[in-house]
């Protein structure tokens, strides 16, 4: 008799209902996750068609003339990293505040009132700040204070940072408060106990056990922040090219769609290296300490 | 433990509090003021509601994103769920591969989605089209860009979504009672129909909501493979860049009431089923895939 493989728990077998389940997801995940990335790639190193489509061809030209824009690539890190940077500086106190001294009672209502807004619509949080800083905004209300002669603030560098801080503020603070939340309270008594102050308390126990929240959150706005479009489109005035913007440029404008593919693959080739370096930064950190907060 | 620390990061927060309402705050007020700009602040008044609501742009614009939020939501809710429950059986590499496609399809940007679809459809109908009219000769249809394919490529989002949401309450699900049915003889079908079902309807609800949210809220999926059509976030988009007008700030504050009740009824369903307090109790958890069986979830804040 030929014994049967045991069929424990982990099994890799998976019985028909279950597959019949999983079936309708598994299509959609192929047809418009897989496929179109796979189309994107084979794109990508194909020559551009006299109408803007896709000619079949197997050539780099696309990837050589990627240094042309290199520029909105450039911009996009620039602002992605001040704007990450500024986030990290902004949430961090709150998210202190709500882990450590917020009361029992009012914390979850207060966590949820930070989380709120980032699941109400982008656009009309990013239009809510075109309004204010446009010329008959904020600026027309200081002239007829007579605070100042003349004051342009949208379109600026300033309102595509401000932007970005308000539109991720609560994507950075959630990791950071649930870091923060976990961390052992008795290891910041103990601290105290043996006499360090509190500036030594926090930098040398609190801040790295919250390092996990702290890279999980930055990778998330990072990330989110490369593929940007409406910011610098709306707050920018078009003045400001990030890759987003290059991208519907080419897509749906100057049509030349083999190599926006090229450019779509260099902005999925620094996605991945950056979630990479998030694997392997979480995996060497759980190692030291059990605190890691991951995506799932 | 009132010490000047903490009333500083009192303030602080409160700074904070008041730096993420204040321009919503704005808008809200704007959208009733009858004089066109913030430094025209002439008085209380529906004008710009009622201005909204004989555009017939606006209007069409409004009812393509309630039939393709309605449409994707319900596809979302149904396929997410099938898949959440079939996942539980799903191990080893296939689980690791599945769960890997999830996390991709909710980090990756909406620009790549967008771009990806976009390419993805023009190429199939551009095959389907001739195919088609071979078949049926001129009057054949013709597929093209259009509501059906913004509902596909949000229903692809939105069902990670709802995927994860109703998978940490399986996870967190009272398994005794299962036991305790297939004990009392129901059948597994029975068993999952009074048993299972009723304690994942608030996840499934709550999903269903935020399913809603994120394709009704959605512009940059939607300005891709939307094709001729408008949804409403398109239409506020082409707005703003026109120039901006009052409507918008009525737009923008119907649209806001309507993803906050929503939100706050996920929230209320989330917390009544005993998940963590937060829309984020699947998204951000630490790893405890072995945790062993418990009788009762520990309530969280």
């Amino acid at each position: 008799m030929v014994a049967e493989p045991a069929r424990g728990k982990h099994s890799a077998r998976i019985s028909w209902p279950t597959a019949l389940l999983l079936a309708p997801a598994t299509l959609w995940y192929l047809l418009l996750l897989v496929a179109p990335l796979a189309i994107v790639t084979v794109f990508s190193f194909g020559a551009r068609a006299p109408e803007g489509g896709y000619a079949s061809a197997f050539t780099f030209e696309q990837y050589l003339k990627l240094p042309t824009r290199l520029t909105p690539f450039i911009n996009t890190l620039k602002f992605a990293s001040l704007g990450t940077l500024f986030s990290i500086l902004i949430a961090y106190p709150l998210a202190y505040f709500l882990a450590t001294r917020a009361s029992a009672r009012l914390k979850s209502v207060l966590v949820a009132l930070i989380i709120v807004p980032f699941w109400t619509s982008f656009l009309i949080r990013t239009y809510a700040w075109v309004t204010i800083l446009s010329s008959r905004g904020i600026p027309a209300m200081l002239v007829q204070l007579g605070l100042v002669e003349e004051l342009v603030l949208l379109n600026t560098p300033f309102a595509i940072t401000l932007g970005i801080v308000y539109n991720y503020l609560p994507l950075m603070t959630f990791p950071l408060y649930v870091s923060l939340e976990r961390l052992d309270k008795r290891l910041i008594e103990a601290s105290k106990d043996l006499g360090a102050n509190q500036v030594a308390t926090f930098l040398q126990i609190t801040l790295p056990l919250s390092a996990s929240g702290l890279i999980t959150g930055s990778m998330l706005v990072f990330i989110l922040l490369m593929g940007e479009y409406l910011i610098p489109a709306l707050l920018g005035g078009g003045k400001i090219f990030f890759v987003g913007n290059a991208l519907v440029d080419l897509f749906l404008q100057s049509r030349n769609w083999p190599f926006g593919s090229a450019v779509a693959m260099a902005l999925n080739l620094i996605m991945l290296v950056i979630v990479s370096l998030y694997l392997w930064l979480t995996a060497r950190l759980s190692g030291e300490n059990r605190q890691a907060v991951s995506l799932f | 433990m009132r010490n000047i620390t903490t009333i500083l990061l009192q303030y602080y927060a409160g700074l904070v509090y008041i730096f993420l309402y204040f321009p919503i705050a704005l808008v809200v007020l704007f959208s009733f003021n009858s004089g066109n700009y913030a430094a025209e602040i002439l008085g209380f008044s529906f004008r710009w509601y009622g201005e909204t609501w004989r555009d017939p742009f606006v209007l069409e614009a409004l009812g393509n994103s309630i039939f393709i939020g309605a449409t994707s939501a319900t596809l979302s809710t149904v396929i997410g769920t099938m898949a959440a429950l079939a996942l539980q059986n799903v191990h080893g590499w296939q689980r690791t591969l599945y769960d890997g496609l999830i996390y991709i399809a909710i980090i990756i940007p909406g620009i790549v989605i967008g771009i990806a679809t976009l390419i993805f459809f023009v190429q199939f109908f551009g095959w389907l089209n001739p195919l088609l009219q071979t078949q049926f000769g001129p009057s054949a249809p013709r597929v093209n860009l259009g509501l059906p394919t913004v509902i596909a490529a949000h229903t692809l989002f939105t069902m990670s979504i709802v995927l994860v949401i109703v998978r940490a309450r399986i996870t967190g699900m009272d398994r005794s009672l299962i036991e305790a049915s297939s004990d009392l003889y129901a059948t597994p079908i029975n068993t999952f129909w009074q048993v299972t079902l009723p304690q994942l309807l608030p996840a499934i609800m709550a999903g269903f909501l935020l399913a809603f949210t994120f394709s009704f809220d959605d512009f940059i999926v939607a300005f891709f493979v939307a094709g001729p059509n408008t949804t409403l976030p398109i239409y506020v988009f082409s707005s703003i860049r026109r120039g901006v007008t009052p409507k918008i700030n009525a737009i923008a504050t119907v649209t806001l009431l309507v993803s906050l009740t929503f939100l706050f009824m996920v929230q209320y369903l989330l917390n009544r089923s005993g998940n963590s307090g937060t829309i984020n109790s699947g998204a951000v958890s630490s790893r405890n895939t072995t945790k062993p069986a418990r009788l009762t979830r520990p309530s969280l804040p």
